[in-house]
């Protein structure tokens, strides 16, 4: 093919050094002021699974407090944070800022960092054959925002919340608990926190659309590009129009708390239910924001060890679409017992039960491109098929919960949290690791051991279901989420559950064995150590990839890549 | 074999820009679902919003055979100083009929408070069909130190309900009040000598 002369005064980069490869910044050009997407992408799963562990560390001191009935451990950690235990109140209150910061540091500075942010930094750009994002520098502002963000929650914690000390809002924040019910700062430094992260996640949406739609390689058409391209599309897409929803409603619940408006205040003509509506107008899509990128990775590693192409490639791209476009009119699910009429319950049951259908289509599809393949059972193939059975149980369970008529008694039950857990701590945070087990050699060019890998997922496979399975019982049998204590009753499967956490954090010891050994002593990564199955233009780099790739574009032939 | 990079910065600015459109409409519209939300419930009786009636309107409508009790319930939002209360526990009227139930509000504070009075109707299907022809609700009550008053409230549910499968069935509708001091009042007050 033809080769077009170099432009050389209209480089992609603003480096100087554009021509050599490998030359890198300085430590602190090159981590703190980063317009690298790679360097981005590195950051951003660096502070992922920092958040991680402390969102982690937290559930872990939940679990230990619901080992048994009665109140054990809250006191302590009350006066940890600068309260005062012998406030009965305050120890409850602790609670409240326990499962607030669990929820909003997994969904905000875990999950949606991890995986949109590292991995869709990392590898959006060379599946689609371009050198970088097409805003590298909006990039950096996206991570920086993100981490002021989650110090801004860290701090809500030690700062006066109304009742005892830190933000006990749940991460809905719903009014008026987070308004007249919480006075204090803390709870504006949480809302801001989710300015701030909000914010770099509409930039960073800003970002992906338009590397997407501007920069991919001749022949890279829409119809060609690899389903986790496609999947970080719609993700895109889900954040740009719902988080500036949850931007206005925060920013109501700000000026409602600190300047005299009465948006959700009866007093003045407001109405609290119009928070609840705004909060899961944002709140719905957000699942699917952290959900859909991981539809993406385990599409791209059910293919490579399968050795096949994805079965129903444009199903499975518009299936996600069409995920995406109706989690925009089902959010009333999340309400069904505010008191809304028996027709609006019908209308939100009939369009939540549709969501089954592209999800289902994604399922099927995926044990499809499984059906006569030469699979092979490397350990990111193995994550990927406990994500499908997994996603698949907290699917089922999703049906249920959709039943306006039978929510109303699952409604705040742990039911309801063994559903969300078994879609996003054990679907999308699945799908995180087959991910990182996938692509760390390409990241880091050093191999991970198979067997730890392995073996994590086997340990970290029983130690979920043991945590998340019984809740489904607990939740039946009438047990409220929320609460530090519960009735002898549902003492027997909150024990399993936190014999279950115990296992849980031994899989995420080895995890971190796992990446030692590599660093310490991993065999060198090839470009495609997968082998025939991975087709993806990441395999064609060396490992890691060159610190600016695909200066000359690469050109995709129909052929080769070929879906 | 290769091409090389040409990206079009101006091309990136204007599919960022209108990303950015986008997301900035989202904003807006955030904002715009707070009067859409109250035109909504006026409109649906959603969440229990009751309807208002002229009296001619109401004049033409026709008594259905069909009892209903309607009870009355007062509230004082936290902190204010009335006593509020209905002089009538419940009311049997036939569907369609109107009638007048009067509340009582007592200032017990030594100051004058102006208040105003938010309401629902449960259960919440009734909010379409209850209709309120006068009430003390649709203005502001300002009350002297120690002074007693009683309000009206003319209302008749709509025989339509009767034709409605999500709401013929209710026998009981509870009409529900809560008094709030109102922000201009409460300045007011702050003014003069707090």
């Amino acid at each position: 093919m033809a080769t077009i002369p170099a432009n050389e005064g209209f480089d992609a980069h603003d480096h100087a050094h554009d021509h050599d490869h490998d030359h890198k910044p300085s430590f602190f050009a090159r981590w703190f002021m980063s317009t690298n997407h790679k360097d981005i992408g590195t950051l951003y799963l660096i502070f992922a699974i920092f958040a991680g562990i402390i969102g982690g560390a937290v559930s872990g001191i939940m679990r230990a407090e619901l080992a048994e009935p009665g109140i054990q451990y809250l006191g302590w950690w009350t006066n940890f944070v600068g309260g005062n235990a012998t406030d009965f109140n305050q120890t409850l209150h602790m609670w409240n800022v326990l499962i607030t910061a669990h929820g909003l540091i997994m969904v905000f500075f875990m999950v949606m960092p991890a995986i949109i942010g590292g991995f869709g930094n990392w590898f959006v750009p060379i599946m689609i054959g371009a050198p970088d994002m097409a805003f590298p520098r909006m990039n950096n502002v996206s991570f920086w925002l993100t981490f002021v963000g989650f110090c801004s929650l860290m701090m809500s914690a030690f700062m006066p919340g109304g009742t005892g000390i830190g933000a006990g809002t749940g991460w809905t924040v719903y009014a008026p608990l987070s308004t007249s019910g919480s006075v204090g700062p803390a709870v504006d430094f949480a809302i801001f926190s989710l300015h701030l992260s909000g914010a770099g996640s509409i930039l960073g949406a800003i970002n992906f659309i338009t590397t997407i739609f501007n920069m991919r390689a001749p022949g890279m058409t829409l119809h060609k590009m690899p389903l986790f391209v496609w999947s970080v599309l719609v993700t895109a897409f889900l954040l740009l129009l719902a988080l500036p929803v949850l931007a206005a409603a925060i920013t109501m619940l700000l000026t409602d708390r600190n300047f005299g408006t009465t948006f959700f205040d009866p007093a003045g003509g407001g109405d609290p239910v119009l928070y609840q509506h705004l909060f899961w107008f944002f709140g719905h899509p957000e699942v699917y924001i952290m959900i859909l990128p991981g539809f993406g990775i385990i599409s791209q590693i059910i293919s490579t060890f399968s050795k096949k192409p994805v079965f129903g490639y444009l199903g499975m791209a518009y299936a996600m679409v069409a995920i995406g476009v109706v989690g925009f009119i089902v959010w009333a699910h999340h309400m069904y017992t505010t008191g809304l009429d028996v027709n609006t319950k019908m209308y939100f049951t009939a369009a939540t039960m549709v969501i089954a259908v592209p999800t289902g289509i994604k399922i099927f599809s995926w044990i499809a491109t499984m059906w006569g393949g030469s699979i092979e059972f490397k350990s990111p193939m193995v994550w990927a098929i406990g994500f499908i059975f997994l996603f698949t149980v907290g699917g089922v369970t999703g049906v249920v919960l959709a039943n306006g008529g039978v929510d109303d008694n699952l409604h705040d039950t742990y039911y309801v949290v063994a559903h969300f857990h078994y879609v996003l701590s054990l679907g999308a945070v699945t799908s995180l690791f087959a991910g990182f087990y996938y692509w760390f050699p390409k990241m880091s060019g050093r191999m991970h051991s198979e067997f730890l890998s392995h073996l994590q997922f086997w340990i970290f496979f029983v130690g979920v279901n043991l945590i998340f399975f019984p809740m489904h019982f607990l939740g039946v049998q009438g047990m409220p989420r929320r609460y530090p204590d519960y009735a002898m009753a549902y003492s027997y499967w909150n024990k399993i559950a936190s014999i279950g956490y115990v296992i849980m954090a031994v899989s995420i010891v080895i995890f971190f064995i796992n990446i030692l050994y590599a660093f310490l002593a991993g065999k060198k990564a090839e470009a495609n150590y997968w082998g025939e199955g991975a087709t993806t233009l990441e395999w064609t780099l060396s490992s890691p990839p060159p610190f600016h790739q695909f200066e000359t574009l690469p050109v995709i032939d129909d052929a080769a890549h070929a879906h | 074999m290769a091409t090389q990079v040409v990206p079009d910065p101006r091309r990136n600015r204007r599919v960022g820009l209108y990303a950015a459109a986008g997301a900035l409409t989202m904003l807006g519209l955030g904002y715009a679902s707070v009067p859409l939300y109250r035109l909504f419930c006026q409109v649906t009786g959603y969440g229990g919003t009751t309807q208002r009636a002229d009296a001619t309107a109401a004049a033409g409508v026709k008594v259905a055979g069909k009892m209903i009790r309607v009870r009355f319930d007062a509230n004082v939002a936290p902190g204010l100083p009335w006593a509020f209360k209905p002089q009538q526990v419940s009311q049997d009227l036939r569907i369609g009929e109107r009638k007048i139930a009067t509340f009582e509000a007592r200032n017990n504070s030594d100051h004058p408070i102006t208040g105003s009075a938010i309401f629902n109707v449960s259960p919440e299907q009734a909010g379409k069909y209850f209709n309120k022809i006068q009430c003390f609700c649709f203005t502001e009550q300002k009350l002297m130190p120690g002074q007693d008053v009683r309000m009206p409230v003319i209302y008749y549910v709509d025989p339509a309900i009767l034709d409605d499968p999500g709401a013929n069935n209710i026998e009981e509708i509870t009409l529900s009040y809560t008094f709030n001091e109102t922000p201009e009042s409460v300045a007011s007050r702050q003014r003069g000598g707090r």
